[in-house]
């Protein structure tokens, strides 16, 4: 790998996991906005009415940080990923086009309408326009997730003499099968992230005995909403996409397991360091044959492992895949665990009261954040050495005349830059929740 | 169906230009208009509800391009690579600016972000002209298809070229005073009171340094290029063009004279819509002109399967409209003047 592969790929994978921390939150709270604003305006509700319009506050900071950090995404596809883009634009610029055609322009007309035209749009209206902005953002998801799946599972193309891809059939790129399933676990794990964001701010009213009225309203609303969540991304959107990676990307499921060498029974790895030289777990608590099982429904199964494939076909980075893949479904078991239980305290009545249960749930609001991150350092790591799986390896994608002394000093621009927008964003939002609901209301009212 | 794409490319790229020009535009004549805090928070606050969907016409355009011309997308982007990154950095921070400054009610965080908002507007409105007389020079693209031009090398045209050369520094300034005018047109029809007569006051001003520079840049083009001309010599309805671009410039002075804002605005628009117009029209069918002329991208060799353009086509036509609903919708909701010392916020 040469200077300037890696350090493209360096600032994409910053820039990317940077801006996504935004929509994994404002895709998660949408559904939970509009849930808020329809109680309100089909019961009256003024107090949801209040919650609607505090979380439209911290979506609306959100989605401002998720756009600026998102244009970058789409001039680097061009500005570092010049060959990647001639060669496959044909294809995918179909999907990112229609991002911004359908999706961009919805979410972004109506967010100004929901975040300023309340009084001048009325209550109906203001639903509306909460819905639309939610339908906005999922389908900007879905746009995004088509184009990640054709780079994952490239469908409906074909290769013209010039050496470019050209799509065949528009209905097999959009309805690739990839991305469906990856596209209901993604958007699964946003509304985790949503709904453990809602739980932990209740959680942290009720604790500092501040705006309880409101704490418990989010509490209720955040913990029901994230039991299903977790559960979801389990059982059946995990398992459905697990078994895509084993139908299209053999190496890359050995790499996530740490199945190191091929093997019959195989049993699945739960904790341990992967010694990748001497082919073995270290440390390994594992439970026999379960792996076999799951891939392939049989517990005698042979799985392959990472030996089993030539070199130049395997992930160059499969400790990476390996941590993240463990990282992100320990996570995901214990979300499920956590808001399970608090599920129950809540149908029993104590949970306002388990000073203990709270703070957990306060304490876990970054961990979706990182179980998201994770499962997208699997996707994407998980995909090389190809950058469209098959058909075109990284090393070949980069912009050819942009030199490593160029791409170093953007990199180093985008680390400061974001480094001060981080600082802005948790300023901006610390207070935000300091002020709370009810003061966020007082605030509107006298302008 | 090529030429078809290169008309929808260049619709979008100056629905951008006219509809984030007036946002950037109030940026530049922020100061200008807007005397204290108070007043410079209805600056803001008359593009707060509608500078994100305006500046969503940046990545519409662009995603379009892309779909449409991948070659000129990937050409176009790493070649110009510094200043784009850099364009992007403004934009975070004119975003951020704007975003930011109600956030706190304190005189320095508010005087901070008002500076950065006007600066990267200032510097955008630049750098984006700067871009247009880059292509319209022509950039030194190999035979594979790719450049990289330095930010600058003598200031000269030769084979050779820096992003800034006098040429397309003229270009930015052009692209700056005409944004200026446009901005100041726009908060002349948002604005009342003493706000309105200081804006109405930068649209005439702005309107003499206009036609200075327009005069200067269209000289300049004649040689900056040869046969620049071409286009106009074989289809005369070209001509129709310059007329425009003369009579909408009329219509700014005259309009803003006789205080009909919104005409005054309108025909800014209708200038800037001709400029860019008058551009696309010399250079198609290319794309982008290389220096050597042997290299140039044109619509021919810088498309995508025609398989998918005509897909493209389908979709494409649903969601303009719909977009242009949303706008319409969104324009209609916010209609009317902001008021000073009222928020939006």
């Amino acid at each position: 790998m040469d200077d300037a592969e890696i350090l493209h790929r360096i600032q994409f994978a910053f820039t990317v996991t940077y801006h996504y921390l935004f929509p994994m939150l404002t895709m998660g709270l949408a559904p939970l906005i509009v849930y808020f604003k329809y109680i309100a305006v089909r019961k009256g509700s003024e107090k949801h009415n209040i919650a609607a319009r505090f979380w439209a506050k911290i979506f609306g900071i959100t989605f401002v940080f998720g756009v600026v950090t998102g244009i970058p995404l789409e001039f680097q596809f061009g500005t570092n990923w010049a060959a990647f883009s001639r060669f496959a634009g044909g294809v995918i610029g179909q999907t990112l086009a229609m991002e911004g055609t359908f999706a961009f322009f919805l979410e972004s007309a109506f967010v100004g309408l929901f975040l300023f035209g309340e009084k001048r749009l009325g209550q109906k209206l203001h639903l509306l326009a909460a819905v639309l902005v939610c339908i906005g953002t999922w389908l900007s998801g879905y746009f995004i997730i088509a184009t990640d799946a054709w780079m994952q599972y490239p469908v409906g193309y074909e290769i013209m003499p010039n050496g470019m891809v050209q799509l065949t059939s528009f209905w097999a790129l959009l309805f690739n099968e990839w991305a469906i399933y990856q596209y209901l676990h993604n958007m699964g794990g946003a509304f985790v992230v949503g709904s453990f964001a809602v739980t932990a701010l209740g959680a942290f009213y009720v604790l500092s005995r501040k705006q309880i009225e409101f704490g418990k309203l989010f509490l209720r609303t955040g913990v029901i909403a994230g039991v299903i969540g977790s559960i979801w991304m389990l059982f059946p959107s995990g398992d459905l996409q697990g078994r895509m990676v084993a139908k299209h990307q053999p190496p890359t499921l050995a790499a996530m397991e740490g199945v190191l060498k091929t093997e019959k029974g195989a049993p699945i790895v739960l904790i341990g360091q992967p010694d990748i030289e001497n082919k073995k777990i270290d440390n390994a608590v594992s439970i026999p044959r379960v792996l076999s099982f799951i891939t392939a429904r049989r517990w005698d199964a042979e799985v392959k492992g990472l030996d089993s494939f030539p070199e130049d076909q395997r992930p160059d980075n499969i400790g990476l895949i390996y941590y993240s893949f463990h990282i992100m479904v320990g996570l995901g078991t214990i979300f499920i665990a956590v808001m399970a239980l608090a599920a129950f305290a809540l149908w029993r009545g104590w949970l306002y009261n388990a000073r203990w249960l709270l703070w957990i749930l306060l304490l876990s609001f970054p961990f979706p954040f990182i179980a998201n991150t994770a499962g997208w350092i699997v996707a994407e790591v998980g995909r090389q050495p190809w950058l469209v799986y098959g058909l075109m390896r990284t090393e070949d994608g980069y912009s050819p005349m942009v030199g490593s002394g160029n791409v170093l000093f953007t990199l180093l621009g985008f680390l400061g830059m974001y480094t001060i927008l981080s600082l802005l964003y948790i300023f901006l939002m610390l207070r935000r929740i300091e002020h709370g609901p009810a003061e966020l209301d007082a605030e509107l009212a006298t302008e | 169906m090529l030429t078809t794409w290169f008309l929808i490319v260049a619709f979008m790229l100056v629905v951008y230009v006219i509809l984030d020009g007036f946002d950037i535009g109030a940026g530049i004549a922020h100061y200008y208009v807007g005397r204290n805090e108070k007043e410079r928070e209805a600056v803001i606050s008359s593009i707060g509800p509608v500078w994100d969907g305006n500046e969503v016409w940046l990545l519409a355009a662009g995603g379009t391009l892309y779909f449409a011309f991948p070659v000129l997308y990937s050409a176009s982007f790493s070649g110009f690579y510094l200043p784009l990154i850099m364009v992007l950095w403004l934009l975070i921070i004119r975003a951020t600016g704007i975003e930011l400054r109600h956030q706190l009610d304190n005189e320095m965080w508010v005087g901070f972000w008002d500076f950065a908002f006007s600066m990267a507007s200032v510097l955008l409105a630049i750098f984006f002209g700067a871009a247009l007389g880059n292509v319209i020079r022509g950039v030194p693209l190999n035979e594979e298809g790719y450049f990289f031009a330095p930010l600058w090398t003598t200031f000269s045209i030769g084979d050779n070229p820096g992003i800034l050369d006098w040429f397309t520094v003229l270009s930015g300034v052009v692209a700056f005073v005409a944004l200026t005018v446009h901005g100041a047109a726009y908060l002349a029809v948002k604005t009342e009171g003493e706000m309105l007569r200081r804006a109405r006051r930068l649209v005439g001003v702005g309107w003499f340094a206009l036609i200075v520079v327009t005069i200067l840049s269209l000289i300049a083009v004649l040689f900056v290029r040869d046969g620049i001309l071409e286009n106009y010599r074989q289809n005369v309805i070209g001509w129709l063009i310059p007329v425009v671009v003369i009579a909408s410039l009329g219509g700014i002075k005259y309009f803003n004279h006789i205080r009909n804002d919104k005409a005054s605005f309108l025909s800014s628009c209708a200038f800037l819509a001709s400029m860019l117009g008058g551009a696309a029209f010399a250079i198609f069918p290319d794309v982008l002109p290389a220096i050597d002329p042997r290299f140039s991208l044109n619509i021919e060799n810088a498309s995508a399967g025609s398989y998918g353009l005509s897909v493209g086509l389908v979709w494409w036509s649903i969601g303009i409209i719909g977009a242009i609903g949303y706008f319409v919708f969104l324009f209609k909701t916010f209609k009317g003047k902001v008021k000073v010392g009222e928020s939006a916020h």
